[in-house]
């Protein structure tokens, strides 16, 4: 995409019919680490890469649980899709106050969609630059959603959101059809598979991906780091490397600190977030 | 001309007692399962207990639908609270938090009587007693209700601890053992059942403890 005069104000129109500012974010989702969602009929996996800015930094948060039976994984601006975040579960909430029951996911991301659909048609708003991945349960089983910046939402039955994603979207379409009737942990494996798929080459530890699993009769949780590297191990050829100082990454506290630090509960390093 | 005066009250009286004490370990709630307005009974078989977190739960007597609206409300804030901050509220932050949503309503109060109980994050017994507006004090033992009158002044000889202004400063818990507090719950709401009218037809008591939360039931009289 080039610069062009028409793409200053999300309010002006090109004359081909594009508002280019709303393009611009969604390009600024693209460029966000890895996310990706599949569903079977009863339980949805969420997976994203976890990039940090440097060796001493904690990653930032992409996972975001929701309500018990929703949850979020985010690409792009992270800062907007935590504010996001919160606004879904202030929905969640209100919605389980007033009717006692929790609030359908069709509904949530539609009123997500039309939030983000006022910023692009106001002068004073920028559009939100984050893609959000909604996973939930309702009535008639379990979906996955994608919302966009634009204020489109689509659903699916698998999909991967930024850099690298089409390398976890073309694993997924070939195996997407088998999804609906996979068991639990065999979708939890698949997720981890298209993963890996992004990361194009580098080894896939748990230190570096989270996945969070919400299913009938399982409430959404992010799944700890100990659960993960041992499902990676299951089914790597090549064993782990944790190596014992070859990562000095200072979030995972993996190796001899086996003390449980899930990625959940990373949430020690407060700063990055609410 | 007189003012004229309103011939309807926005609250009820449900009636029913509550009960908490706290023990070195264990935290012991409970409150009568009758639910009363004027001399008739509505059921027999309602809770006033309700779990607002893992390690805190609290007893209320009152008008039950200003009681329950108040219990809607604390477990929405409580949501809110472990989104931020990944885990549970504790007891004394529940405690909290409690009089502040009493207090917000110093002007149309919750017609509620509350006492609040579970384990503080050192994992000792406490016990929080309130009035409608919010006044709280961290106690070893509390009653509220219709039945407070009557069971009160026997808790406070049998478990009565020195007072918290003295130095050095006393343990407000008692020194019971959990199976002697339940007991004494027992005992006292047998005879608050006996002249309190509010009082009776089944006792359910909550235990909080390390080991988690359990439910205990007994039957109380039924006049």
């Amino acid at each position: 995409m080039f610069r062009n005069q028409y793409d200053t104000d999300v309010t002006t129109w090109s004359p081909a019919g594009r508002l280019f500012q709303v393009e611009y974010a969604m390009e600024a989702v693209k460029q966000g680490s890895a996310a990706i969602g599949l569903r079977s009929k009863t339980h949805i996996v969420l997976g994203c890469v976890n990039k940090a800015n440097s060796e001493l930094s904690s990653h930032q948060k992409k996972i975001f649980k929701v309500d018990d039976h929703i949850g979020v994984a985010i690409a792009g601006l992270t800062a907007d899709g935590r504010v996001l975040s919160r606004y879904m579960r202030n929905e969640c909430i209100n919605y389980g106050f007033t009717y006692e029951s929790p609030l359908p996911v069709g509904r949530l991301v539609v009123q997500l969609a039309d939030k983000a659909q006022v910023c692009t048609q106001r002068s004073w708003k920028r559009p939100y630059g984050v893609g959000l991945l909604v996973a939930g349960l309702d009535e008639s089983g379990a979906h996955l959603y994608y919302n966009c910046p634009s204020g489109n939402y689509f659903e699916y039955q698998a999909f991967a959101i930024g850099s690298r994603s089409q390398a976890a979207k073309t694993y997924l379409e070939r195996r997407f059809e088998n999804f609906a009737d996979s068991s639990r942990d065999d979708l939890v494996k698949d997720a981890l598979m298209a993963i890996r798929e992004t990361l194009q080459g580098e080894t896939l530890k748990s230190s570096i991906c989270t996945v969070a699993v919400v299913g009938v009769g399982e409430p959404f949780h992010i799944l700890d780091q100990e659960t993960v590297q041992q499902i990676i191990d299951a089914f790597e050829i090549v064993g782990e490397q944790e190596g014992p100082a070859a990562e000095p990454d200072a979030a995972a506290g993996q190796g001899a600190a086996a003390a449980d630090q899930g990625g959940s509960t990373d949430e020690g390093v407060a700063p990055m977030d609410i | 001309m007189t003012k004229q005066q309103a011939n309807w009250s926005p609250y009820d009286n449900n009636g029913g007692s509550c009960v908490a004490i706290a023990g070195a370990d264990y935290c012991v709630i409970a409150a009568d399962t009758r639910m009363s307005t004027g001399y008739n009974i509505l059921t027999r078989e309602y809770s006033k207990i309700c779990k607002l977190a893992d390690k805190c739960v609290m007893a209320s007597s009152g008008f039950q639908a200003d009681v329950k609206a108040l219990q809607k409300q604390l477990a929405a804030r409580h949501l809110i609270y472990q989104h931020q901050h990944n885990k549970q509220m504790s007891c004394p932050a529940m405690a909290q938090l409690l009089s502040n949503t009493l207090y917000y309503k110093r002007f149309f109060p919750y017609y509620s009587f509350n006492v609040l109980g579970g384990l503080d994050n050192e994992g000792k017994g406490c016990v929080f007693t309130y009035d409608a507006v919010g006044s709280y004090e961290k106690v070893g033992y509390s009653s509220q209700g219709s039945g407070s009158t009557l069971i009160t002044p026997f808790l406070d000889n049998q478990l009565k601890s020195p007072s918290p202004l003295l130095l050095p400063v006393q343990d407000a818990v008692t020194p019971l053992v959990e199976a002697e507090a339940i007991d004494l719950i027992k005992t006292v709401f047998a005879s608050a059942s006996e002249r309190d009218i509010y009082t009776g037809d089944k006792l359910e008591i909550v235990v909080v403890n390390a080991d988690g939360i359990r439910r205990e039931y007994m039957e109380l009289r039924k006049d």
